[in-house]
């Protein structure tokens, strides 16, 4: 799987697509792959103020849960409906329709802050 | 990752690793968590045959005139009233009742048993058999010498049938034959950690990657799948199986994880006999019992268990059932208040759910014809 070059990466695992000021946040493949079959989301609300670094929800597999924890902070303007329904989703495209949660950016600069596609790619190759 | 310890390693590590196997730390093992993904393959031993590496389980080998009376003298169960060829589950204890270990016992001679024990608890209970040794028995550590594949399902019978001349519809439940599979030595135990009908093959450990290599060439028609430790949890879980360190340690005594059964007080003194034998006459305090999930959640290991709203219990194994589509799970709960249908509440990250104390086993297989 390749990792666009459209989004920012964390060492977390979380990506984040910035267009204008809204930002759209979700798992990234890794992230998937290792939690293995997902069954449940936990997200945010539409209002939620949600701050780069906390968690922002968790994702639930058969064997574990985990937090996600958010890549930028803002407001939170969208949920991903869907996945309440089909979690499973997040196992098939986790860069695409199975996003999580759309945000106003309070401060856009943090996307900078986060990895590129390649250098995010170096750092799962070392860690696997 | 930065590895700080030496992880141990099965015969047939690198077989997982050029699988594409995911790793991981399995009680200081390098284990195979999934191969094709945990509920696939959880589907393929319900519906079909999978293929497991537990060669991470201990040997221990009892020989001499006595191994009868050392294996029954550290043993709940009565091996005494094993006939050569059978297998039966029982419990090693502690003076207090509480489990060293739960372990399986095969008699291979009159002078000769085997124990097959949990990777985590392999030399602690050599020690303590060691320990109990007053009948000038023979224990071995065998561990080295074995390599241990499980071959879980349905077709199991149809796909190892291939490799050995041994008749395997011939081996009862719990019961095992020695003979040869892919032409070499092997120990056939129709047991298994899944629920389902199976088998599993104690072989030399050289010998483990052909043997593993042949079998998923013979299930191949079958649809078989190498399964990771991942897809064993919660196939065993939804049998309502024990794992050491969840359900039963040192703390639990086998009446209260509801395994009296492998309990035979009458067979003469044992290793917590005595302390059995009080909790039998005085009754438990706790006991273990299944849950099936009604709120949205899942209540893990080790999560707190309420009833009315106050601390109870805790969860000893909690996951989505595959097989039934549900979120189950086993919990200590003080016994006056363990009946069916009792609603309690498990904590989940500091939330109370509503969840239903249920019948177990969660799932038990169609008898087949």
């Amino acid at each position: 799987m390749s990792y666009p070059e459209s989004l920012r990466y964390t060492k977390e695992h979380e990506w984040v697509r910035a267009e204008g000021d809204i930002g759209t946040i979700g798992i990234t493949d890794h992230a998937q792959k290792e939690l293995g079959d997902i069954v449940y989301v936990d997200l945010p609300k539409v209002g939620a103020k949600i701050e780069q670094g906390k968690s922002l929800g968790s994702v639930e597999s058969v064997k574990a849960v985990s937090d996600i924890y958010s890549p930028v902070s803002g407001e939170v303007v969208e949920v991903n409906e869907t996945l309440a329904q089909a979690p499973e989703k997040l196992n098939q495209d986790p860069h695409g329709a199975a996003w999580l949660v759309k945000v106003r950016l309070s401060a856009p600069d943090e996307v900078k802050t986060l990895l590129s596609a390649a250098d995010y790619q170096t750092y799962v190759g070392a860690e696997s | 990752m930065a590895q700080s310890v030496v992880l141990k390693r099965t015969p047939l590590h690198a077989v997982h690793v050029s699988m594409g196997a995911k790793m991981v730390d399995f009680g200081g093992w390098d284990m195979p968590v999934q191969y094709s993904g945990l509920v696939d393959e959880h589907h393929t031993v319900r519906k079909g045959v999978g293929l497991f590496d537990v060669s991470h389980m201990g040997e221990i080998e009892v020989r001499g005139p006595e191994a009868v009376r050392l294996v029954d003298y550290v043993t709940t169960n009565a091996a005494s009233r094993l006939h050569i060829g059978q297998a039966q589950y029982s419990g090693l204890l502690y003076d207090h009742g509480g489990f060293v270990d739960d372990i399986l016992v095969h008699k291979v001679a009159d002078d000769h048993f085997f124990l097959c024990v949990n990777a985590a608890n392999q030399e602690k209970d050599f020690e303590h058999i060691c320990a109990a040794n007053q009948f000038n028995a023979q224990v071995e550590f065998a561990s080295d010498r074995y390599a241990q594949i499980a071959i879980q399902g349905p077709l199991a019978l149809r796909t190892l049938e291939q490799l050995t001349p041994v008749e395997l519809g011939a081996i009862g439940y719990y019961w095992f034959k020695d003979g040869t599979v892919s032409g070499v030595p092997a120990r056939i135990a129709r047991t298994g950690y899944t629920g389902e009908d199976g088998f599993e093959l104690y072989v030399a450990p050289a010998e483990a990657p052909r043997i593993w290599n042949e079998l998923l060439n013979a299930g191949r028609d079958y649809g078989i799948k190498p399964c990771g430790l991942g897809a064993r949890n919660t196939l065993r879980l939804e049998a309502k199986m024990a794992l050491y360190g969840h359900e039963i340690h040192a703390s639990i005594t086998p009446y209260e994880a509801e395994l009296g059964w492998m309990v035979k007080l009458d067979k003469g003194q044992f290793i917590g006999r005595a302390a059995l034998a009080k909790q039998k006459e005085q009754g438990v305090r706790r006991k273990l019992v299944g849950f099936e999930m009604r709120g949205r959640g899942i209540g893990r290991d080790g999560y707190e268990v309420r009833l009315d709203g106050v601390p109870a219990g805790w969860v000893t194994s909690g996951s989505p059932a595959p097989s039934l589509n549900r979120n189950i799970g086993l919990c200590y709960l003080p016994a006056s208040d363990v009946r069916l249908g009792r609603a309690i509440q498990v904590m989940v990250r500091n939330q109370p759910v509503e969840a239903e104390t249920v019948s177990t086993p969660f799932y038990k297989r169609a008898k087949t014809a």
